[in-house]
């Protein structure tokens, strides 16, 4: 049974944040339809950084969705995140071509200098380490990104500089 | 847009062509920009103007040129020549070069096997053609394949030749083309799809991204002719997050089709009618398998649905589906320009055609490469490949990815096709293809895919789901030099287990690598066992004294 | 009118048996007093062919079929108990209690829990793989029930009870793989639960004693099934 735009009872957003219009949109175009579930959490994961509690709801109950169902959506896909970011996210790709290549030793040294583990923001929140399943630079091996830049060709030492670069700026 | 209007625009475009002397190609897909293309080619812009030379040059962003380690790379037309390596600093003397001579130092010699024995189709644009501009897919014979199909052929035509073809899903699996095109065009629904599968899991492989990248309405084009053959109205691309220049390409060139009506309602002012959307993926590998795929684009958790019934008969919202790779899409238009015969003239006699893949690992050329069927390891390896840099020994090339094989040197000399791959022990798979030498040890690249199973099992089934945890483990302890001869039966008896009960592809395939190299390197595992020692000394074999008790 | 029901002949197990069309396997089976292992599959709930229990060979098929999804076809040649399959099913078993912690001896449902039954039945007496021991919550905040996780083996049944017949939608999964878990709602405490009608439906279709009645000492719990085929019907789903 569709419902048509008007007759729908309107759910209000979380807060007054306007970038909640962003994600309304994004259900909109697709008329509301729970199959545009994924859909509106990436638009959600992209314009606040992560899915929260409150976000969850309000697509749940926008879409008409049970909430562990939504809940069980953003945990399986690796791209949602339910909490925010670092300020600078270093993902190391853990492709094949990477992996042996010398992608573990880089993961392994940032891990170390920092001391987080993969997947972890530091207690700072200035930086997120990630891990990715291959970024399809391959001929380029090993890879990472910091932040949006993709650096081929790396090497620990070099990670490391770009990780030190990005505290000493954040030192001004 | 009528059958007139696109050829008018096919003359305007090679007219406009003829107007300049040289045209400079400057490869703008991922592997380029990460070396700086991007800003090698506003210099070269630049040092265009300077010299004046606007009206007799143009610069133009092109899709891959291959050779993905000696980026950025650029191909300069008509003469011919690729320049390797090239930097913004090295802006004018190509320009230069233009008049005089080529740059001699950036010179990439294009008669190198590398370049001399690869055989393009789908490639066939791929470093000639602007991938953002609608006009220049059309100018080089672009939507053609379509034209013919609306205006000259019934459906059942179109199958008939795609058939003649022999084509095989370029996906993984080598399912013929069309048979699956017919079951789809026979079964019964009200409404039915076509789905392009580009969530390209496999570690080490990016052909379909490069292909999406490159000439992304040739996948386009591939897809509206599938919709036509089976009926369908609705078209998906699922496309993987991680792959952002692709989703971008994508969204322009459905923009464009649209605008220039090649995609829409009453396609070259038929009654034929066709839409395509781009479902974004969100990391899960999972979802390359069909029946998660679906799930996913429905909008919900990825997780693989028990085979019969085939999405062929019951797919999206239960209705019958199409879904091919992009690979497989995008080989579409040659064979429908070309004829089937001349398609099924390629390669060798059960895998036709060419195949895209992506070399990469311990060899001295990495990159992208398009070979016929049919050409053997060796060829790929020594030849295109240029062989193993510092001088090291070849040890195994692994294809297939996580769900493939290690194939030792003693099968170099095996064709490259679909039979040929299984029967030792891999699979062709979607394209991956990883060079190892002597310092990578088997054991620890068979762990590094189960590894790569594990986190991306779904969870359903309970095979896939603890036994790849349990491979891991016994894996891990094999690595650390703390395992027994026992250990290693269980992990085969485990291996037997997941293999034969998994519900999906996924589980089903999860231990090739292990199997694999059990096959062919099981001295390696035995030296960890049974001497405490890694040969390749990669994996930490902890002394006795550090084993916790 | 309806259409007149087709029977198909096979055999199972070398016995020649007719069924229905549109049957599956572990349903004509069950009919002939053949009894094949599941723990996922209750009839009245969407078949999903997870635990993959029910496994058997089908004479001319390339790899083994899932009887509970599997629809019976003319001539079929079935085989539920060979060797190979027995095996399989015994290692199954072995891997779902390697991987939480499953303590009869302590337990509510001790005595009448499916998978207890299921590894006496095939003779699992030990377990080659080592424990995980993973560290797992008790859920105790419901009024009347309580989930513990340690005992759970994710066959989603009482996902499926709770969306399907109860119309409720409770429970879900999250993460995935090993990390798998069952939710209600936002992962919050069960008793907080906006949705939860207290019916206690996916309490009686659990197979262990992961889902179980507050109160119940050790051994005590028996699952009550008999209003899933009634209400099945009455919803007009399938019987």
């Amino acid at each position: 049974m569709l419902t048509t735009a008007i007759d729908r009872p309107k759910i209000a957003p979380p807060s007054e944040d306007k970038r909640w219009r962003i994600v309304e949109g994004a259900m909109r175009r697709h008329g509301y339809q729970p199959y545009a579930l994924i859909e509106t959490l990436h638009t959600v994961q992209e314009t606040f950084g992560y899915i929260d509690e409150d976000a969850m709801r309000f697509v749940a109950q926008s879409l008409k969705v049970p909430l562990s169902q939504v809940y069980g959506v953003v945990t399986f896909y690796h791209f949602f995140t339910l909490k925010p970011q670092g300020e600078h996210i270093c993902v190391v790709c853990l492709g094949t071509a990477c992996y042996i290549k010398g992608a573990p030793q880089i993961l392994e040294a940032i891990e170390r200098t920092c001391g987080i583990k993969t997947g972890e923001t530091t207690k700072d929140g200035k930086l997120s380490l990630l891990a990715a399943r291959c970024l399809g630079a391959c001929g380029l091996a090993p890879v990472a990104v910091f932040d949006k830049q993709v650096v081929g060709k790396l090497t620990p030492k070099e990670a490391l500089e770009q990780i030190r670069r990005w505290e000493n700026d954040d030192g001004r | 847009m009528t059958v007139d209007e696109l050829q008018q625009l096919v003359a305007k475009e090679q007219e406009a062509k003829q107007r300049y002397k040289s045209c400079i190609n400057v490869c703008v897909a991922t592997g380029c920009i990460m070396c700086d293309s991007e800003r090698v080619k506003e210099a070269i812009e630049e040092a265009v103007k300077e010299r004046g030379l606007e009206k007799e040059v143009i610069v133009k962003g092109v899709g891959c040129l291959g050779l993905c380690s000696a980026g950025p790379m650029i191909y300069v037309e008509p003469e011919g020549i690729i320049y390797h390596k090239v930097s913004p600093e090295d802006a004018p003397a190509i320009v230069q070069g233009l008049i005089s001579t080529p740059v001699e130092r950036l010179v990439c010699p294009s008669e190198m096997p590398f370049f001399k024995r690869q055989v393009k189709i789908v490639m066939e644009n791929s470093g000639t053609i602007d991938p953002e501009r609608i006009e220049d897919y059309i100018a080089v014979g672009g939507y053609q394949a379509l034209m013919k199909v609306l205006t000259e052929m019934s459906p059942s035509e179109v199958i008939e030749e795609v058939t003649k073809s022999g084509l095989r899903g370029r996906g993984g699996a080598g399912y013929p083309t069309g048979l699956k095109w017919s079951t789809v065009a026979k079964a019964n629904g009200d409404r039915k799809f076509v789905v392009c599968n580009a969530d390209e899991g496999d570690p080490g492989a990016y052909m379909d991204r490069t292909i999406l990248e490159s000439d992304p309405h040739r996948v386009i084009e591939g897809m509206v002719i599938a919709a036509y053959a089976v009926g369908a109205q609705q078209g998906y691309i699922y496309v993987r997050a991680e792959y952002p220049l692709a989703i971008k390409r994508l969204r322009t060139a459905i923009r464009q089709a649209e605008r220039l009506n090649l995609l829409g309602n009453n396609i070259f002012g038929t009654t034929f009618s066709f839409h395509i959307e781009l479902r974004i993926g969100a990391g899960a590998f999972v979802c390359g398998e069909e029946t998660a795929l679906i799930a996913s684009i429905e909008g919900k958790r990825g997780t693989p649905r028990p085979r019969p019934p085939y999405p062929a008969e019951y797919g999206l919202w239960g209705y019958p589906t199409l879904i091919n790779n992009v690979e497989t899409f995008a080989n579409i238009p040659s064979i429908i320009r070309n004829g089937g015969d001349w398609f099924a003239k390629i390669g060798t006699e059960k895998s036709k055609g060419t195949k895209v893949f992506a070399l990469a690992g311990r060899v001295v050329n990495t990159g992208l490469i398009e070979v016929p069927m049919g050409i053997t390891l060796r060829e790929i390896v020594f030849e295109i490949g240029g062989g193993i840099p510092e001088g090291r020994k070849f040890k195994a090339v692994q294809t297939g990815g996580p769900s493939g094989g290690c194939i030792p040197e003693q099968f170099l000399d095996l064709p490259v096709d679909y039979e040929s791959l299984t029967k030792v022990g891999s699979i062709m798979g979607s394209g991956g293809m990883i060079v190892m030498d002597e310092t990578s040890c088997m054991v620890d690249v068979a762990k590094f895919f189960v590894e790569f199973c594990m986190s991306e099992s779904c969870g359903k089934c309970i095979p896939c789901r603890v036994g790849t945890y349990h491979m891991h483990e016994l894996l891990s302890r094999i690595t650390s030099g703390i395992a027994t001869m026992r250990d290693l039966e269980l992990l085969e008896e485990l291996c037997d287990l997941v293999k034969n009960t998994s519900l999906c592809g996924l589980g089903q395939t999860a231990p090739n690598p292990v199997l694999s190299t059990l096959r062919y390197f099981r001295n390696e595992y035995e030296a960890h066992i049974l001497d405490k020692s890694c040969p390749s000394g990669v994996c930490p074999i902890r002394r006795l004294e550090e084993v916790p008790v | 009118m309806r259409a007149p029901v087709r029977i198909k002949t096979l055999t199972i197990d070398g016995k020649e048996v007719s069924a229905k069309e549109g049957e599956t396997i572990w349903q004509v089976a069950r009919e002939n007093g053949i009894d094949i292992p599941t723990l996922c599959y209750l009839e009245g709930l969407s078949p999903v062919g997870a635990c993959r229990l029910c496994l058997v060979e089908v004479k001319g098929a390339n790899r083994l079929l899932p009887a509970c999804v599997t629809q019976v076809e003319e001539g079929m040649e079935v085989t539920t108990n060979s060797e190979r399959l027995v095996n399989y099913r015994r290692m199954i078993l072995e891997l779902l209690f390697s991987e939480r912690n499953h303590t009869c001896s302590v337990c509510v449902v001790n005595g009448h829990c499916e998978l207890q039954r299921l590894a006496q039945r095939l003779g699992v007496t030990h377990v080659r793989f080592p424990y995980r021991y993973p560290d797992l919550p008790v859920d105790a905040s419901h009024e009347r029930f309580a989930i513990d996780h340690n005992r759970c083996i994710l066959c989603t049944r009482c996902v499926r009870v709770c969306d399907e017949i109860e119309g409720a939608h409770v429970w879900d999964v999250m993460g995935r793989g090993i990390k798998s878990q069952i939710i209600a709602d936002l992962n919050q405490p069960w008793g907080t639960s906006d949705v939860c009608t207290s019916c206690g439906k996916c309490v009686h279709v659990c197979p262990t004693g992961a889902i179980f009645e507050k109160g119940k000492a050790v051994a005590e719990m028996e699952k009550r099934r008999q209003f899933l085929p009634y209400l099945t019907i009455m919803r007009g789903g399938k019987q």
